[in-house]
This record gives C-alpha cells, sequence and structure tokens, in this order.
C-alpha cells in the first residue's frame, strides 16, 4: 500500500513547526509501529500503516495544541490502522464475535502448546483475540499506558478502560491454559 | 461463589489506578476473597510473563530513514553571492564574536550539569545491572532472612560501615534477606524487599557527597529512586511502580 501522500502535502509546516515535529512527534515512531504492529497482526502491514499515520500527523500538526503528545499520535495510528483494516481485511472488524465460535485461524490450544518459547506463545495467544482486546493489553502492557491515555487513544470512556482490561486479560489466560495444561502433561509424559 | 470485583477493581489495583482508600479498601477484601487472591496471583504472573516475553517491537530503520528523507528532504545548495566591503565584513566580525561568546556562555552554563547528568546515567546503568544480576538464579541473597536483628548483624565485618536495615513487612514490603554487592567498583550492602510478587533491591552506601535532593528514573523498564540521608546513599531499584518504590524511601525516612 502506497502512502499516498507526496511532498507538496507536506509543505503545510514552516521550518519551526517542523523542528517541533521531529522533537516532540518522531520520538514516538517506535509506539506507533508497535501499536500497529499488534493491531494489524504483522510487521509489513504495520510499517505502510505506520509510514501513513506519521504522514497524517505531520499533516495535522498544526492542531495539535499540547497535552499528551503521545496519545494525541497513537490516536491517530489506531484510526489508521481501522480504516486499514476496514478496507482489507474487514472479516476481522466483526470483533464482537466469540472467538471460541469462531476462532482465529492456525491458533488452537495444540498449536499454542508446540509453540517452543514464551515469547511465541504469547504472542501467537495475543492475535487470536479479537482487535479491540488486544489493542487495550498492548496499550497498557506494552506501553505502559495510563488508564486515562487509554480512554483518550481509544475514545473510550475512561470507567470502560478497567472493564475491557479485565476481559482482554481473562480471555488471554483463558487461551494460554490449555497450552499450559498440555505443556505440563507433556514435561510429565517425558519423565 | 464468585466475587465481582475479580473482573473489576482487582484490575485497577493491579494497574495502580486505584486512589489510596479504594487500594486500601481492596487490600482488606484480599484477606476475605481467595477468589481474588488466586486471581491476582494469576494476573501477575501473566503480567511478569508478558514482560519477560519481551514483545515490543521497534520501528525499523528503514522507515525511519523513510520518514526523515519526506519530512527534512535535504535543503537545496543555492549560492549567495557576497558583497566584501568593509560594512560588511565589519558585521561578520561582529557577528562571529557574538556566537564565541554565546558559545562561551552556554558552555559554563551546561557542561556542568551534562557531566552530572551523566554520572546520573551511569549510576541507573550500574544499579539496573546489578539488579538484573541479582534476579539470576542463586544470586539474589547471602542471608535469608526476614528478621533485621539478623541480617543487620551480618553485615558486621563485611563491609565497613553499618547499614540502616528496617523490617517494613507491616507496611506491605516483607525483608527478604541481603548480601554484598560491587557497584562502580564500591562494595554495596543490598537489603532485598518484596513487594507482592516482585522483588526490591535497595543498595546501600557511604555517601562521598552532601546530602541532596532526591534522584529517581528508569530504565529498561526498571525504577530506580535515589537519595542520601545521614551519611548514606540509598538506591532502590525494581520493576514495581514508581509510587510503590517512592512508598517505600518514605519508609525508610527518607
Amino acid at each position: 500500500m502506497g502512502a499516498g501522500v507526496e511532498g507538496k502535502d507536506l509543505d503545510v509546516l514552516d521550518p519551526q513547526e517542523r523542528a517541533r515535529f521531529e522533537q516532540l512527534v518522531l520520538p514516538h515512531l517506535d509506539a506507533a509501529f508497535n501499536l500497529a504492529r499488534w493491531i494489524l497482526r504483522g510487521r509489513n502491514d504495520a510499517e505502510d500503516v505506520a509510514q501513513e499515520a506519521m504522514l497524517r500527523a505531520f499533516r495535522f500538526f498544526r492542531g495539535f495544541h499540547g497535552g499528551d503528545v503521545r496519545a494525541w499520535l497513537l490516536q491517530i495510528v489506531r484510526n489508521s490502522c481501522y480504516t486499514w483494516l476496514e478496507k482489507n481485511r474487514p472479516m476481522e472488524l466483526t470483533t464482537e464475535f466469540d472467538e471460541e465460535l469462531y476462532p482465529q485461524p492456525g491458533v488452537t490450544p495444540e498449536s499454542l502448546a508446540i509453540a517452543g518459547d514464551n515469547r511465541e506463545r504469547l504472542t501467537r495467544a495475543l492475535e487470536a483475540l479479537p482487535p479491540r482486546f488486544r489493542e487495550v493489553l498492548v496499550l497498557r502492557e506494552l506501553e505502559g499506558c495510563s488508564y486515562k491515555e487509554i480512554a483518550a487513544i481509544t475514545s473510550m470512556p475512561i470507567g470502560t478502560v478497567m472493564s475491557a482490561l479485565a476481559r482482554a486479560r481473562h480471555r488471554l489466560e483463558r487461551a494460554l491454559a490449555p497450552a499450559n495444561a498440555m505443556r505440563s502433561r507433556e514435561a510429565s509424559r517425558e519423565l | 461463589m464468585s466475587c465481582e470485583l475479580t473482573q473489576s477493581v482487582l484490575h485497577g489495583y493491579i494497574d495502580g489506578e486505584l486512589d489510596a482508600a479504594r487500594a486500601a479498601d481492596f487490600e482488606r477484601h484480599l484477606i476475605s476473597c481467595p477468589q481474588c487472591t488466586s486471581a491476582l496471583e494469576a494476573q501477575e504472573a501473566l503480567h511478569s510473563s508478558i514482560q519477560q516475553a519481551a514483545l515490543y517491537e521497534r520501528a525499523p530503520a528503514p522507515l525511519r530513514s523513510k520518514l526523515r528523507d519526506q519530512f527534512y528532504p535535504p535543503a537545496p545548495v543555492s549560492v549567495v553571492p557576497v558583497r566584501v566591503g568593509l560594512r560588511s565584513s565589519n558585521w561578520r566580525w561582529l557577528a562571529t564574536a557574538a556566537i564565541f561568546l554565546l558559545a562561551a556562555i552556554l558552555g559554563w552554563r551546561l557542561i556542568p550539569s551534562l557531566g552530572r547528568n551523566r554520572g546520573e546515567t551511569e549510576l541507573a546503568s550500574a544499579i539496573v545491572d546489578a539488579h538484573l544480576r541479582s534476579l539470576q538464579p542463586g544470586h539474589l541473597v547471602d542471608v535469608v532472612s526476614t528478621d533485621q536483628h539478623t541480617v543487620k548483624p551480618w553485615f558486621d565485618g563485611k563491609v565497613d560501615f553499618a547499614p540502616p536495615v528496617r523490617d517494613l513487612a507491616a507496611d506491605g514490603f516483607p525483608l527478604q534477606g541481603g548480601r554484598l554487592d560491587v557497584v562502580k567498583g564500591h562494595q554495596v550492602a543490598v537489603l532485598v524487599y518484596g513487594r507482592r510478587k516482585h522483588v526490591i533491591n535497595v543498595f546501600i552506601w557511604p555517601a562521598t557527597e552532601p546530602d541532596t535532593r532526591l534522584r529517581s528514573g528508569s530504565q529498561l523498564g526498571y525504577n530506580w529512586v535515589d537519595w542520601r540521608k545521614g551519611g548514606m546513599e540509598i538506591c532502590a531499584v525494581s520493576d514495581v511502580s514508581s509510587s510503590d518504590l517512592d512508598a517505600l524511601r518514605k519508609l525508610f525516612g527518607e
């Protein structure tokens, strides 16, 4: 996917604003990429969408009047991700389904159990969650955002953030549990 | 029997998002609710397994340079004709002098603070390294005891200063033991405290500078706070929240 933005659109900022953008926004590129990678479940798509989101942030930067710049940027990244999903993988956005009825392809308790290390198991379990659950976990556990920041990024009321996290963690735990049990069975069989 | 707090307030508690009164209420509730207690343990295990898995993925270098090229294209080089004359060379001389003066002032103002910042970063790295080392199997404690009257005398004859040892179990920081360590070439006494499932290392050594304001920060996801009191420098480091570390510092009597 091309970014679809040519250089001439980028003349919106004067040199001073450009310098401010570089100083304030660019340091959060890792956060932008990480969020896109987890919402989209892939590095290549994340690279495209993060790039487009940074360009949009650049164009909208005049409208940013101080405050939490990371939350501001991540809100743009998140919107770009969902726009991209709507266009390219709309099936993933019918999120209120139950993942027990519609499991993500390729993720089964067996595949989780044989996935060698902790990192791989967690990656697969996280990727099996619907994006709305995955994003709150990523914002809280990986990005270290406060509830207030998560509320700002996801446009969720702040009171909902806690219960969303509770449900997401519960689902993640449940996704990992059969794998954990199977691993310990395997381990005892080997003894 | 199911407790409705397990799926709500428990998470605000884990994330440090409850105010002090609600957190205290919940801690009282935990004593009498086995469901929340086991859920808390499971959630803390999940949290640390997520942290250990290092799932954070940084932006690839090509993306970074692509963006820089788009936002900050190299300026076209233009040739400006220079008029040589008495007036302009006077101005140029003045401008040069002004720049030197500015550089001198900035240098004079900035260099000491740069030096201080570097010292702070070095300290943070050394302390976080020592903390990570201590988490390796078998490295955490040399003397295992929850009793301050066992731990304190253990340091006698091993270090040439008397580290302040406090039992803070009643405040939620149970003493787990002590050990000797070396940080930046100095022998230090280390007290190990628990905080829920987490480990806090408290490094203590004789201060070489007078008591100053406290310093704190975080590195590699570990928080640290450093302060000096009564001739001792005390530095606590852990993966618990910085507010927990602050609470510990206050219990030490700052």
